[in-house]
């Protein structure tokens, strides 16, 4: 790769790659995210490559594997163009039509179309799938552009020149301005200003500056910066590039979960390539300006997600968050002015220099501006990544995207903003999705985690899953986040057991505001957040378990108890054989029963029947 | 323990504040725990305080103090998979294997561990088994699993004690 000296050469080598880009005329396309690959599109992906090969049509197809398109429950999936034509959950063995049918004679091949689960219907185009044509996809849309692997495929879609603007015809008090005035706000959860966290930066006093992409996406239930940094690593690298000279930084840090293997990778190597062309390291683009970037492997805890407990995780110490009254954009890491966004937010930020400030305010809600990625996951038909507007509603997203719930159920509520979020039952579900109508709520938007839960799920045992993972996740620095979720969650427990009592209730919401004032970082101060929401909007499940000892969903263990039907077990003994704790016995002749004192109500036995014989009680 | 593979390790580190834990994470990959003779070594060739390195160790999750069986098991329990049933998962391995999270089979052959979100939640629940992700996973195919490796792990056995 030859080194870009000037602004010159990169516009030359982005108008070659773009042209050879449109001479292609028929493209195949597979998502190679994560999702994907555990549904086995690597062996599909390279069939396709090998039967292109094979039936001839080397150098007139053009096929790329990229990152996450966000549809991950029908991968593997592939889009071929012209035609949009989008085929899901495909095999192997669907290969040898796909080309010789599709690529060869322009046939859609019907069978491997997505079938519509809210009408039945078989959909042609990627375009006209429910899932995708309600959303805005400005930042998810890339991904399914370009391979994450090679910097030439960002290139030919004009990528860097946002950066290259940047550093040849704008000051960097511009470069905040223009932030500024976009509206941008933090995407990790806090909401805040992006633009006006740079001005503090670029103001404070420091021998050096540094910029940091929060990828340690801890979350539960989301996954929207792995999919980003997965599928499109070269837009958060040329978003922190442009922080980096708006704020006087020369070195960025993407601090990446260890859980996320692919994200590495190609974060890496998108870097390398970065380099190879000079669009990092020493005078970018024949520039001053130089600027490099280096991947960090968190340890793997929650906590780190806070910007100070992250910064101490860098600095080589345990990830305990300190108290922010010493804003980290003056004395962040190594005491120095630092600013840290997520790794949505500095995605977003080439797109609004491209486009321009106005262009990105005028998405989205007052307050809120631009679009948002969720990670629209749990008991509805259709599962995913979802990029909407600010200000669209739980239920467009929910039902129009989602497709609503699976198996005729009826959904009962969403969970949204992770631990630090809420659970929202279905009467709210007209609310928009920004940061501060959620809140209003008692929820959060969060980093965008969504998980939509039916009827059978019980809203107590949700409120103890959470805090069992808060309990286990605090950092033991403050004492009411130590000692107080953990008291919270003995609460819980008795009432899931069907020990609690009714003053129990009012002594956890004493705990819950005890700890959210208590504690220094967010993780403590919104963990009651599960509990009162639940205790808000589903009270009465509550009161079920203690006035009736009685779990509604019957999901809670302590609370429900398994028997054999004598009726209507055929005595086949699957149920005993898939026992894992062999607490049936019995054999064909006299039948089979379920000993009481071993059974731990787990539930495996009853999705073995096939007679529906085990009953719960 | 073979000390010249964490001075391999430890070659070129030191300059960054962060290097202790990337060497930590490269201990921990290569041995599959942080043996004691290792974290002392890091402390001293880093000159960081051995009380902080096995802090460090103790804090964060990707650090094993204890030998990790041959086969990890890493049960995902993030929110969308445990409103998809990922309870049942823990169930089937501690009834199959007879050890819960953070444990390893008495003969070494499996360590058990949970994972609060491993980011695949559309295809919940998740299993991951030696770095290989396992969707849409249910006791059945969890235990039939477990089986299959129990029995490509015996024949292994088998053709090693006859040659």
């Amino acid at each position: 790769m030859p080194r870009l000296g000037n602004l010159d050469d990169l516009a030359a080598l982005c108008d070659a790659l773009g042209s050879k880009r449109e001479q292609s005329t028929r493209t195949v396309t597979m998502c190679a995210g994560t999702a994907c690959r555990a549904c086995g599109c690597l062996p599909v992906a390279e069939a396709v490559e090998a039967e292109i090969e094979k039936q001839g049509l080397c150098g007139e197809v053009l096929f790329r594997t990229t990152g996450c398109h966000g549809f991950c429950e029908q991968g593997p999936l592939a889009i071929i163009e012209p035609g949009n034509i989008f085929y899901a959950k495909l095999k192997v063995d669907d290969v040898e039509e796909l080309v010789s049918q599709t690529l060869k004679e322009n046939q859609v091949v019907e069978r491997l179309l997505y079938t519509d689960p809210v009408s039945g219907e078989k959909v042609r185009t990627e375009d006209a799938i429910p899932f995708y044509a309600s959303q805005t996809r400005v930042l998810l849309g890339d991904n399914t552009k370009l391979s994450p692997e090679n910097i030439d495929e960002y290139l030919s879609l004009g990528g860097y020149t946002a950066l290259a603007k940047t550093l040849t015809s704008t000051s960097p008090g511009d470069v905040v301005s223009t932030v500024q005035a976009s509206g941008l706000r933090g995407r990790g959860g806090g909401g805040y200003s992006t633009g006006r966290k740079w001005e503090q930066c670029r103001q404070a006093p420091g021998e050096e500056h540094y910029v940091i992409c929060n990828a340690d996406e801890g979350d539960p239930g989301a996954y929207m910066d792995r999919c980003l940094l997965e599928g499109n690593p070269h837009a958060v690298i040329e978003g922190m590039a442009i922080g980096a000279y708006a704020i006087g930084a020369r070195q960025g840090f993407v601090y990446v979960r260890k859980e996320y293997p692919l994200a590495v990778r190609h974060v890496e190597g998108a870097i390398e390539q970065a380099h190879e062309y000079g669009l990092l390291g020493d005078n970018i683009l024949g520039t001053d300006f130089s600027f490099d970037v280096k991947v960090v492997h968190g340890g793997g805890a929650f906590v780190c997600g806070e910007s100070t407990a992250l910064m101490a995780s860098l600095e080589g110490k345990v990830g305990e968050p300190r108290a922010k009254d010493v804003h980290t954009v003056e004395h962040g890491y190594l005491n120095q002015p630092t600013c840290l966004n997520n790794v949505e937010t500095w995605a977003n930020v080439p797109k609004i220099i491209t486009n321009g400030a106005e262009w990105f305010a005028q998405k989205g809600t007052q307050n809120s501006k631009g679009t948002k990625i969720f990670a629209l996951t749990g008991q509805v038909k259709n599962t995913g990544l979802v990029e909407v507007e600010m200000g669209a509603s739980l239920r467009e997203v929910i039902f129009d995207i989602g497709g609503g719930p699976q198996n005729g159920r009826a959904i009962k509520a969403v969970q949204t903003g992770g631990p630090s979020g809420g659970c929202l039952p279905e009467s709210e579900f007209d609310l928009a999705v920004d940061f501060d109508e959620l809140y209003e709520a008692g929820s959060m938007m969060g980093s965008g985690g969504m998980v939509v839960m039916d009827d059978s799920a019980c809203m107590v045992d949700v409120a103890k899953y959470f805090l069992t993972f808060l309990q286990d996740e605090s950092c033991g620095k403050c004492l009411t986040c130590r000692i107080g979720i953990s008291r919270m969650l003995d609460i819980v427990t008795d009432v899931c057991e069907g020990c609690g009592t009714p003053e129990q209730l009012d002594l956890l919401e004493d705990l819950a505001w005890t700890v959210s004032v208590g504690s220094l970082c967010a993780l403590g101060k919104t963990a009651a957040n599960p509990v009162l929401s639940t205790l808000k909007y589903f009270r009465e499940e509550y009161e079920a378990h203690i006035e009736q000892e009685s779990c509604p969903a019957g999901v809670c263990p302590a609370l429900i108890h398994y028997t054999i039907d004598e009726d209507t077990c055929n005595n086949c003994g699957l149920c005993a054989q898939n026992c894992p704790y062999e607490a049936i016995s019995g054999d064909k002749e006299s039948g089979y029963r379920i000993n009481g004192e071993i059974c731990t109500r787990c539930g495996i036995c009853v999705e073995s029947c096939n007679k529906k014989a085990i009953v719960k009680s | 323990m073979d000390l010249a593979r964490v001075d391999a390790i430890l070659e070129g580190r030191g300059s960054e504040p962060f290097d202790v834990m990337e060497v930590l994470q490269d201990i921990q990959e290569e041995f599959r725990y942080l043996p004691e003779d290792a974290m002392r070594q890091t402390a001293e060739i880093l000159q960081v305080p051995l009380i902080e390195v096995f802090r460090l160790a103790n804090f964060y999750k990707a650090f094993s103090l204890k030998p990790r069986g041959r086969h990890l098991i890493t049960v995902c329990t993030g929110t969308a998979c445990h409103v998809q049933g990922a309870r049942k998962l823990g169930d089937q391995v501690l009834g199959q294997l007879k050890v819960g999270p953070g444990e390893t089979t008495q003969d070494g052959a499996f360590t058990v561990e949970t994972v609060n979100c491993v980011g695949a939640c559309a295809l919940a629940p998740v299993v991951i088994i030696d770095g290989e992700y396992y969707d849409h996973m249910t006791p059945k195919k969890l235990r039939k699993l477990i089986s299959r490796i129990r029995k490509v792990d015996a024949q292994e056995e088998e053709t090693r004690t006859n040659a």
